[in-house]
């Protein structure tokens, strides 16, 4: 059982105030990811779980055993939380062997040296690296280091993996094969991974929950799917997804729980999910690339600006009114720039935000799985 | 370049090996039927197995040996000791000690060990009471002269060292590889062993290197410290032998010592091994948390600042409070005086010695000292560069590492001996047909810049290619498709961005000679004496007084000069070093 508790955690450096008021729990066996761009603090609530910072304000608890208490001024040094960390350096101690590195965190621990032999071993070959055991870090590859890291990270066999963007410094193709490594160890190991990374799509394929951080602040935490098609503000909606989302600006009026909205595509009326306040609102519709479909006719027409065909997939970009879309299509697909076309639309995929709040006021239905938070 | 260099560095040192060999013309008395010139084992003999050389080899070559490696233990232990304290730890007023903790190695040694006799100096050996002595505490003679006082004066003055490498590796660490150990739940003292240590052991010992030839090869503190009670050490040995006229001995025992620093690199180097340097891997660049010192850091701090008092300031106001004093050994406020800073000379004190600012001499001395630091800083820094360039950018080339290793063999060759090397070659013109190949040069100021270039080449081409390689290849080839040649490329791209690291460079240079005495000390003709060697023979003559005069001046030279540089150019004597 390995559930971890953080509740209004607060870090500052010096009167930079890196983390605001951050509350969410890790459970067992969870794949977490923080997932946000760069400087939003995710690194920091990583090391801050570590035991690498200490927060100024807030309490953390592992197995319902505090390991944080900032009020009391107490934190418990990393080394007894029972976790074990990658760096994104991966932090390979350079003057020692691959075995070396991977067997230093079992002779710290004061194992007997046959025990420390089985464990290193089974470690590197889980990883799949024996062959390297002699080598010193410098004279393997980024990918191989990068095994090495996570096998040291795995040796004592933590209750809790950190992972602070492995993945980063690899070549695309390997970090591809690197994310289902990871993913089926986590399976293996059974451990509770709490992962760092920038990179969405490394989120979206790999966690079973994400947090996503902007600025310091914990802006929603849910299973990827519910974050992609559900995302709660229309910071998180820009900021998930590739290609990016569309917005188009709308007058909406709510009556008894169903939403009307007029904008360049349309009169739509949304009859399930709404949950916004009732009257007159500006707003943003939030539609999905891949939501749109060009038909052989509808109420919704537009002009093809242009047409990126990409192999699997074509996204094409079309005027409707003064907004311009972007349509995502599988598999390949011929349109000339300034042809006619017409755009189908379904409500019930679509998001809505409430524009002077930025926050989602509908829920879209694209899939079978309902918001569980 | 490579000839150039061949000619500065390999050729005197063939020419000291040939004198070594041959008969001068005051010992051919001594061995019959012989003529100046001719091949002769005569010195080699002399020197190993005769009735002297007990005394004139043997001795003195244990006491370098002493010396050597005490000061290196000690002064690599401090130095280590602090650039980790002040690196990696969180200790308070780390400005404050990054000033004055490098105060030590800005002044001239020599002028520690005068400051040294001013506290220790008994009346047994001679001359006047010291500080301590006054005050009525009996001084034994251990500590005043010999081998104690040598050591400890250069571990203070070569700490510097270790501090400036070790913080420089320190620095190059990535903090996470340390925070690893952590989270695996190391104690401290094992990641300060297991972790911390083996990494920045190359820069360890390559301030082994440094402080072991540098101490074995000094000549002012030994002969300060030790000549008093005929403790010689082999560069005092040198110095005595080559100006009675006994060159070919001289000469024979700087190689002696020149082969003793090269075993002891050659030894070094195959420690180190391949593994010369850990390069830290790339990531998010180094974070640096610095290491809580917890509840010893009140008395962490207070040690901290009782060495600083002792090695910085009592010397420094011991030196400035000696320069008022009108009567040396008397310490009471009536005794001041500014006679020796701008008093007229009175024939009762020091033969009618002026004060040092109404003396005349002096300001040529000031005029020797500052124009040869000046020339020799910027011509150095700027071949360091040079070389620098060619070795970052040639370093897979032949002729690269050639010149890699060429120009850092004067950093084996210790001063004196360097010095004993450039007087043999250039005390008498050689001419082979209608070229004087080799010029004679002796008494002139342009041997004292060439012999200083030649001897801060090593240090100066290190700064130089940290610096180049700091500077991407790429940036260059972007000037290149630009169509920029070599020498614009050269002007308009690598020279502004060497900037900092020419200053760096040329900081580290302009130190180091501004204190130099041991290398020109066998080179200077009357005309050309600097500062240094006013200072030293003031102290030989016990002049005390217009000798601290000296060192102060000379120190807030130095001062102001590193003050400056690091204020406009910021330049940092770590990035000098590292590399």
């Amino acid at each position: 059982m390995s559930e971890i508790v953080l509740s209004h955690i607060d870090k500052y450096y010096g009167a930079n105030h890196v983390l605001k008021d951050v509350s969410f729990t890790v459970h067992e066996g969870d794949f977490l990811t923080l997932l946000g761009p760069s400087g939003c603090g995710k690194t920091t609530m990583l090391r801050v779980i570590a035991g690498l910072e200490n927060p100024q304000k807030g309490t953390i608890t592992i197995d319902g055993k505090e390991v944080v208490n900032a009020d009391n001024a107490y934190y418990m040094p990393p080394s007894g939380r029972g976790l074990n960390l990658v760096f994104q350096s991966y932090a390979l101690w350079p003057h020692m062997t691959v075995w070396e590195n991977v067997a230093f965190v079992m002779e710290v621990k004061k194992t007997p040296k046959k025990t420390i032999d089985e464990m290193v071993r089974q470690a590197l070959e889980k990883m799949q690296i024996s062959q390297f055991a002699q080598r010193y870090p410098s004279e393997l590859s980024g990918g191989q280091q990068q095994r090495v890291a996570i096998a040291r990270a795995i040796v004592s066999q933590p209750k809790l993996l950190l992972l602070d963007e492995p993945l980063s410094n690899l070549d695309a193709k390997l970090r591809i094969d690197m994310r289902g490594e990871l993913k089926r160890l986590h399976q293996e190991l059974g451990t509770t991974v709490v992962y760092v990374t920038h990179d969405q799509v490394e989120a979206l394929t790999m966690s079973t929950r994400i947090a996503v951080f902007f600025d310091g602040v914990l802006a929603q935490i849910d299973t990827p799917t519910n974050i992609y098609s559900n995302p709660a503000s229309v910071k998180i909606a820009d900021f998930i997804g590739n290609p990016k989302i569309n917005f188009i600006e709308a007058k909406g009026e709510a009556q008894s729980g169903v939403l009307t909205t007029k904008s360049d595509v349309g009169t739509l009326a949304f009859e399930r999910g709404y949950h916004g306040p009732e009257g007159k609102l500006d707003c943003l519709l939030g539609i999905r690339p891949e939501q749109l479909e060009i038909v052989e006719d509808s109420p919704v027409h537009g002009i093809i600006k242009n047409c990126q065909p990409a192999g699997s997939e074509t996204l094409i970009q079309v005027q409707v009114g003064d907004a311009q879309l972007l349509l995502k299509c599988i598999g390949l697909t011929e349109h000339l720039p300034g042809q006619q076309v017409s755009l189908s639309l379904r409500p019930e995929s679509i998001n809505v935000f409430d524009k002077a709040s930025g926050a989602l006021i509908k829920d879209s239905f694209v899939t079978t799985l309902r918001r569980n938070q | 370049m490579i000839i150039v260099l061949s000619y500065l560095i390999l050729i005197p040192l063939f020419e000291m090996v040939r004198n070594s060999f041959s008969l001068a013309k005051v010992d051919v008395k001594a061995m019959k039927g012989s003529h100046a010139g001719q091949f002769t084992l005569y010195y080699w003999k002399r020197l190993f197995d005769s009735a002297i050389s007990m005394n004139m080899f043997y001795k003195p070559l244990a006491h370098s040996l002493v010396i050597a490696a005490f000061t290196s233990l000690f002064g690599i232990t401090i130095g280590s000791l602090i650039a980790w304290l002040m690196v990696r730890s969180d200790l308070p007023h780390k400005k404050f000690f990054g000033l004055v903790l490098l105060i030590p190695y800005m002044l001239p040694s020599w002028a520690l060990a005068l400051s040294w006799n001013v506290l220790f100096r008994n009346t047994r050996i001679g001359g006047v009471p010291g500080f301590l002595c006054y005050l009525g505490l009996d001084i034994p003679d251990w500590l005043a002269y010999g081998p104690v006082p040598i050591i400890a004066v250069l571990s203070i003055h070569y700490y510097a060292y270790s501090y400036l490498l070790v913080s420089a590796a320190l620095r190059s660490i990535n903090s996470e590889v340390e925070e690893m150990g952590e989270v695996i739940g190391a104690s401290k003292t094992q990641i300060l062993r297991r972790i911390t240590f083996p990494l920045v052991l190359p820069a360890i010992l390559s301030a082994l290197i440094l402080t072991f030839s540098k101490a074995i090869g000094t000549y002012g503190v030994p002969s300060m410290l030790g000549l008093k009670v005929g403790y010689y050490t082999i560069p005092t040995m040198i110095h005595s032998t080559v100006t009675s006229s006994q060159s070919g001995m001289g000469y024979a025992i700087s190689l002696t010592l020149i082969a003793l620093s090269a075993i002891f690199i050659f030894i070094n180097q195959r420690v180190i091994g391949k593994r010369k340097s850990y390069v830290t891997m790339s990531g998010k660049g180094t974070r640096s948390n610095p290491i809580s010192l917890g509840k010893q850091k009140k008395l962490i701090l207070a040690l901290l600042y009782l060495f600083v008092i002792l090695v910085v300031f009592i010397p420094l106001v011991l030196m400035f409070y000696q320069t008022f004093m009108l009567k040396q050994g008397n310490y009471s406020f009536s005794n001041l005086t500014l006679h020796y800073w701008i008093g007229k000379g009175r024939p009762d004190i020091y033969e009618g010695l002026d004060g040092v600012l109404r003396d005349t001499g002096f300001f040529r001395f000031l005029w020797n000292t500052v124009k040869l630091t000046l020339f020799t800083s910027i011509i150095a820094s700027f071949i360091g560069q040079m070389i620098g360039y060619v070795n970052a950018r040639g370093r897979k080339l032949r002729s690269g590492r050639f010149i890699e290793q060429l120009s850092f063999i004067p950093y084996l060759i210790p001063s004196i001996a360097f010095g004993a090397m450039y007087l043999s070659m250039f005390s008498k013109a050689k001419t082979i047909g209608p070229f004087t190949f080799i010029p004679s040069l002796y008494g002139s100021f342009a041997l004292l810049v060439l012999v200083s270039v030649v001897k801060h080449l090593p240090f100066a081409s290190r700064s130089g290619t940290s610096c180049m390689l700091q500077i991407g290849t790429d940036l260059e080839e972007a000037g290149q498709i630009a169509g920029a040649g070599f020498f614009t490329r050269f002007r308009r791209i690598v020279l502004p961005l060497a900037k900092n690291g020419f200053m760096n460079g040329f900081m580290l240079i302009f130190i180091s000679i501004m204190k130099e005495l041991d290398l020109i000390v066998l080179l200077m003709s009357p005309k050309q004496q600097t500062l240094s060697y006013l200072a030293f023979w003031y102290s030989a003559e016990s002049w005390t007084q217009p000798s601290n005069c000296i060192a102060i001046v000379m120190f807030l030279l130095i001062f102001l000069t590193h003050w400056l540089s690091s204020k406009f150019f910021n330049a940092d004597l770590t990035g000098g070093l590292g590399g």
